[in-house]
């Protein structure tokens, strides 16, 4: 089973604080993470490759330096990795992104399964998966939380919901993109560690790809960010003191005045 | 466009350094420079005190799919119905869609897709729509994505509605994203802002970005449909009229449409009580500080008190306490209920993201430094094993 697994590098989001005396965001010595869902598809796509054999191979489209989360991929234990790194691409919506990737993807050439995170904690948009399932006109399912079972013409999988999940067959070559419940990702390996640091990634840029000008970067995204602002910050509010008792009953008083219980 | 320091005017201040949500600055010779990952948000652009920042838009892109903008009109709410009960989503979107059709002095309409789905059709009429399109099939019983995807795009593609919106729950967030992709225009994510500019009768999508640290103000110049997918629970639902309005409009299941790769095998609801978080008006979660799993009863005797669902933070699902499906948080679900109280959770700030947007918070902790307590309205410091069980005395006397 050929495997491709789409890894975004993220900012490490918990690093992300707003400084309550100029409204801006706190950013000293913030690392780069593999976003964190990504981490799920990783540790899927070896154990598929465990289980019914093949390769893995990972894509991330940014800049230079998420050369570092292929590195980080191959120290768990994949293939190969693919950085698809370009100014041109600066500036992609989840539009342009999906294209990019499909793109990617095509020029790979023989895939089976491309398993993404259920979205990027940096934009936590969700849209990638679908888009490249769409640009590549091949079947997709969300938010996997179980592969039930697999061979080489089909999957059927368990899609979580709100209230529950369903079951879905779905044919191959497909995309799906998965959610924190389908595994616990592994560590890396001291092999693979040793495997990585010496790593070199592919790079393709645009010229390597068989993209439209027009639909990638700026150019290629219909979304443009306006503006981006700190919401207001929430404060803290009252302490409520006293023994049990009179906690209760002082948050029960809280509550009516407010009218958050009838 | 794009974003360039003018290296002349850089006094080297490092001032917008902090202000890039993507590290994407750097100090070079003492002086500010953009890197490659620039994503073009903005963010620095206000922050220079030399105005040595600068944004070049180029020449308007030309869009690669010309778009005739005036050619679209409508506001188009996706009537998100399972099993054949409306979602409640569908009414905030029905409520927030009249307001921005009622500024762009258009018509509002909903997009129902199911099968037997005669009575929801009726009952939207309720909810002040001038059109309700249906497509009435056995194809759609169940959702799937392809034969989802394929309706609202043919439909977008004969009626070309200006604006398309859908709730940002699973089954939206899943199709949504193959809609745009075929009708190639933008769409927004999870949005909890929308309204209409007043002089150039743009859709301005606000939505929070790293999980709620920042926000981001979107718009789709070029293209239309402008759709977007909204939280749950952000807008206020459209009331229901005594009067019906407007008309159904049945349309036969379009030829993309028949087609579905994927197989519904069953659908199987989990058992556990009121876990549905992003319908539940309180959630009461419990967190590590319960001490063992047993004391989740305590979390869903409250819960069940003051009927809310039961909410939990990663560690205590990590630990196999409590299944996935109640984890709130970054990796877990957003949540923002009216009421959240916070049990034994000490506030890590992947926690914090999930639920800080609740309307009242009330955390109970031990540790008086726990940073639960930053974003908590009541803040009560005790020992969870005593707190709780008075609450539920109080509460159920009521
Ligand atoms: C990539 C990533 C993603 C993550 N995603 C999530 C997520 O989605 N959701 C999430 O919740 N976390 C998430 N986390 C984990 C998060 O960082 C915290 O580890 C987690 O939220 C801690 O859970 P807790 O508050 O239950 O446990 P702890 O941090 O151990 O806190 C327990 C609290 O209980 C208090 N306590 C103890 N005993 C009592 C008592 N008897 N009475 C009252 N109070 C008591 C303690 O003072 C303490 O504050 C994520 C982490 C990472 C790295
Ligand atoms: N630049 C990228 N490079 C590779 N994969 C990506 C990229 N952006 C998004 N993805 C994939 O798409 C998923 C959803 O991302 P998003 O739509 O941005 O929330 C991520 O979890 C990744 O698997």
């Amino acid at each position: 089973m050929k495997i491709i697994v789409c890894i975004k590098q993220v900012p490490d989001t918990t690093d992300v604080k707003i400084d309550p005396s100029t409204n801006t965001l706190i950013r000293e010595g913030v690392p780069s993470i593999v976003n964190p869902f990504d981490m799920y598809a990783l540790e899927e796509s070896l154990r598929l490759r465990e289980k019914v054999g093949g390769t893995v191979t990972v894509i991330t489209m940014g800049p230079p330096q998420a050369k570092e989360a292929l590195r980080e991929a191959i120290s768990l234990g994949v293939d190969q990795g693919i950085l698809i790194s370009d100014r041109a691409f600066a500036g992609s919506d989840t539009l342009a992104t999906s294209y990019a990737l499909a793109s990617t993807i095509r020029k790979i050439g023989a895939y089976d399964l491309i398993i993404c995170g259920k979205q990027a904690i940096d934009g936590d948009t969700a849209q990638v998966g679908p888009g490249i399932a769409e640009c590549l006109q091949i079947p997709f399912v969300a938010f996997v939380k179980k592969i039930e079972e697999v061979s080489d013409q089909t999957m059927r999988v368990e899609r979580m919901m709100e209230t529950g999940y369903d079951v879905i067959e779905l044919p191959l070559p497909a995309v799906i993109t998965v959610v924190k419940e389908i595994n616990e990702p592994r560590l890396p390996s001291l092999r693979g560690q040793m495997r990585a640091k010496k790593y070199e990634p592919t790079l393709w840029t645009s010229s390597d790809l068989d993209v439209s000008e027009e639909r990638i970067g700026l150019k290629g995204s219909p979304t443009q960010v306006i503006k981006i602002f700190t919401p207001e910050i929430r404060k803290a509010g009252e302490h409520l003191e006293g023994d049990p008792e009179e906690v209760a009953d002082k948050l029960f008083q809280r509550f009516k005045e407010a009218k958050i219980i009838p | 466009m794009n974003i360039y320091i003018d290296a002349d005017a850089c006094t080297g201040c490092e001032l917008c350094l902090p202000s890039c949500p993507f590290n994407a600055i750097e100090m070079r010779e003492d002086k500010a420079v953009i890197l490659d990952n620039c994503t073009l948000c903005n963010a620095c652009l206000d922050v220079c005190p030399v105005d040595a920042i600068h944004k070049v838009e180029e020449k308007v892109t030309a869009p690669h799919k010309p778009c005739v903008i005036e050619e679209y009109a409508g506001v188009w709410v996706f009537a998100e119905q399972r099993k054949g009960v409306l979602q409640t989503v569908t009414f905030e979107l029905l409520g927030e869609g009249k307001k921005l059709a009622a500024t762009l002095g258009e018509e509002l309409c909903a997009v129902l897709l199911g099968d037997g789905i005669r009575k929801e059709a009726e009952t939207l009429l309720y909810y002040d729509v001038d059109k309700v399109y249906s497509i009435d099939d056995p194809t759609l019983a169940v959702f799937q994505d392809d034969t989802y995807s394929a309706c609202m795009a043919a439909l977008a593609r004969q009626f070309k509605p200006n604006i398309i919106l859908g709730g940002a729950t699973h089954i939206g967030r899943s199709f949504i994203p193959q809609v745009a992709v075929k009708l190639q225009t933008g769409l927004t994510a999870d949005c909890t802002g929308l309204t209409i500019e007043d002089s150039s009768k743009h859709l301005m999508q606000t939505r929070p970005a790293f999980g709620g640290s920042i926000f981001a103000t979107i718009a789709t110049y070029h293209h239309r449909p402008q759709i977007a997918t909204v939280r749950h629970k952000v807008m206020k639902p459209a009331k229901r009229q005594s009067e019906r309005r407007g008309e159904i409009v049945q349309l036969p299941l379009p030829d993309e449409a028949k087609r579905c790769r994927t197989r519904f095998i069953t659908s199987v609801e989990e058992l556990e009580e009121t876990v549905n978080l992003a319908e539940a008006d309180i959630i009461v979660s419990g967190g590590r500080g319960l001490g063992d799993p047993k004391y989740f009863s305590l979390i869903q005797e409250l819960a069940k008190t003051l009927g809310g669902a039961v909410g939990a933070s990663r560690a205590t699902v990590d630990a196999g306490w409590i299944p996935y499906s109640h984890q709130v948080g970054q990796t877990g679900k957003t949540v923002c209920p009216k009421l959240y109280i916070a049990c034994g959770i000490s506030g890590a700030v992947q926690h914090l993201v999930g639920m800080q947007s609740s309307d009242v918070i009330v955390a109970i902790n031990k540790d008086p430094q726990a940073p639960i307590f930053k974003v908590a309205s009541y803040g009560i410091v005790g020992d969870l094993h005593e707190v709780i069980p008075a609450l539920i005395k109080r509460f159920s006397a009521r």
